[in-house]
């Protein structure tokens, strides 16, 4: 029945956009097999920048937002004015979009003239997308680290573990494991966003289709670098939602689904 | 426990996604048709009558609806206001609505970015003005006019730079070449110059000479009259090295952009005819986009 509902109503959506009187130029404008032909190859090789740029963003990102996390929730006072700094951070970079972030770092550091700061293109897009996606990651370490009951660290700090060693060995493993879903979230929508790095300069995929797209005045190309783009995200998609579905079964024993 | 049947109510819900799709069936042929030239019975009407306001197919009767992008750069527009008649392309966009026999306030200016004015359906001006160079390939897609520039390519660099003196395109093989995405020149860095280095693709001329500025490309490649506004207005210590032609032989042209098989092209041409002939565009050329000599050819 869901198969007959599904096979139906998609039919019909499929039908009732080729009845429309702009199908045919749609079609020739948007799904031009010649022109997905000729897209192809410099799409493929732009995207594999852009992978490339997710991966190394993905670790940097981790570790200045669990750094960032763990500053903002240690209770020592003399570290007062670290922790301040860490919420002025993820304020400020939560808040400022992610396109003028790479625009600040992609032509602003290079303008200031120092010695030692990167020129190359993929080090700036890679410093802008973690000091943006730091920011929203560290928060997500932190809701994790505050879901965990304050009995599980009061309970390992009178077993006699350190702090360093009950954040370490007892509430960081359930911080995370708990909000691996939203983190997983996250880093799809990073993987997006390696795009935007294209302001400064660089042929990624989806400026390679545009660079297409306007030679012809065709939009295939970017219909081309879509499906690259999903064909990374659905399966990612996918396991988050499996990771979820496993937490929830371990978490309240239930066999659902 | 499993519902045996399907609950009416989800298949009410699939059927209804369906129905809301007929919601935006096609949209109403009648307001989409242009308000046709009323028949020149004959044909025996001159051309200068055809193309009276009142005959041509317009997208508001009476009203001539031009369109360009924004930001509207220099020396094509001023100040970003392509209403007041300064810079090469609004002086000739007046051009045009005058010999045509428009008033200035019968003039109305839209809004387009360049990668909207060639999306498939419908558009919402009569014409877009916007340095768009003419390509058998684009006009698969849309309309255009006759040429009303004929655009040569700059290559920009630094005073200081090593290529501030080369005398031809072979000397820039080895240099990180920046240009703005969309543009023909663009299209001359990686046909003609053909680096061999990836060139350095920019959303616009602004980001690829702060690039330049910034040391990360070693020259940029624009069309002439863009790269004297840049030498002379945004760079400091900018030099333009030379100029050179995209296609061997052929000039490019700079036409005005249309809706695919907008009948309204054949009077814009004769237009452009009329204003080339009179000296009109050479005039305004002239004008706008002079200083353009004197910048050695690159082979």
């Amino acid at each position: 029945m869901a198969l007959a509902s599904t096979v139906v109503v998609l039919g019909l959506l499929g039908w009732g956009v080729a009845q429309a009187p702009g199908w045919p130029s749609v079609q020739q404008a948007y799904f031009d097999p010649e022109q997905a032909r000729l897209a192809l190859p410099e799409v493929a090789g732009g995207f594999v920048f852009n992978i490339k740029l997710f991966l190394a963003a993905e670790a940097a990102i981790l570790v200045v937002a669990l750094v960032v996390a763990l500053v903002r929730v240690v209770p020592a006072p003399a570290l007062a004015p670290i922790r301040l700094l860490a919420v002025v951070y993820t304020d400020v970079f939560r808040g400022t979009p992610t396109i003028l972030v790479i625009f600040l770092v992609g032509f602003g550091f290079p303008a200031l003239g120092l010695q030692g700061v990167p020129t190359d293109l993929f080090w700036l897009g890679l410093i802008a997308l973690t000091l943006s996606y730091g920011a929203y990651v560290a928060e997500v370490v932190r809701a994790g680290i505050m879901s965990v009951h304050p009995s599980q660290a009061l309970s390992a700090r009178a077993l006699g573990l350190s702090y360093a060693q009950s954040m370490r060995r007892v509430v960081l493993p359930q911080g995370l494991r708990r909000v691996m879903p939203p983190l997983l979230n996250d880093f799809v929508s990073l993987q997006k966003d390696t795009a935007l790095v294209a302001v400064i300069g660089v042929v990624e995929a989806l400026r390679a289709a545009q660079v297409r797209s306007s030679a012809d005045f065709n939009f295939t190309p970017y219909v081309v670098a879509a499906a690259f783009f999903i064909a990374v995200t659905v399966p990612f998609a996918r396991f988050a939602d499996w990771l979820a579905l496993r937490q929830l079964r371990r978490e309240q024993g239930l066999a659902v689904g | 426990m499993p519902p045996a049947v399907c609950p009416p109510r989800a298949v009410l819900l699939a059927a209804l996604s369906v129905l809301a799709l007929a919601a935006c069936a096609p949209a109403d042929d009648e307001t989409a048709t242009r308000s046709e030239p009323t028949a020149s019975s004959g044909g025996s009407a001159a051309p200068s009558d055809e193309c009276a306001p009142d005959h041509l197919p317009l997208l508001e009767p009476g009203q001539l609806t031009i369109a360009t992008d924004d930001p509207a750069y220099p020396p094509w527009f001023l100040r970003d206001d392509p209403t007041n008649g300064k810079g090469y392309e609004s002086a000739v966009a007046y051009a045009v609505a005058q010999e045509l026999g428009f008033s200035e306030d019968q003039v109305e200016w839209v809004t387009v970015p360049f990668n909207a004015s060639y999306q498939p359906g419908p558009k919402d001006f009569d014409f877009d003005i916007n340095q768009i160079s003419i390509t058998p390939q684009r006009a698969d897609a849309v309309t255009f006019s006759r040429g009303y520039y004929s655009a040569a390519q700059a290559v920009i660099t630094l005073a200081d730079s090593p290529y501030a003196d080369a005398a031809s395109l072979d000397e820039l093989a080895d240099a990180t070449i920046g240009a703005q995405v969309g543009t023909t020149s663009l299209a001359a860095v990686t046909d003609v110059i053909q680096p061999s280095r990836d060139p350095a693709v920019y959303d616009d001329t602004n980001a690829a000479t702060k690039a330049l500025e910034n040391g990360q490309v070693d020259v940029i490649v624009a069309d002439l009259p863009s790269a004297f506004f840049i030498t002379a207005a945004v760079l400091d210590a900018g030099t333009i090295a030379g100029q050179f032609q995209p296609t061997t032989g052929e000039t490019e042209q700079f036409g005005l952009l249309l809706e695919k098989g907008n009948p309204l092209v054949g009077c814009l041409d004769t237009t452009l005819d009329a204003l080339e002939r009179d000296g009109t565009l050479a005039q305004l050329e002239n004008r706008w986009l002079s200083d353009t000599v004197d910048v050695p050819e690159l082979t």
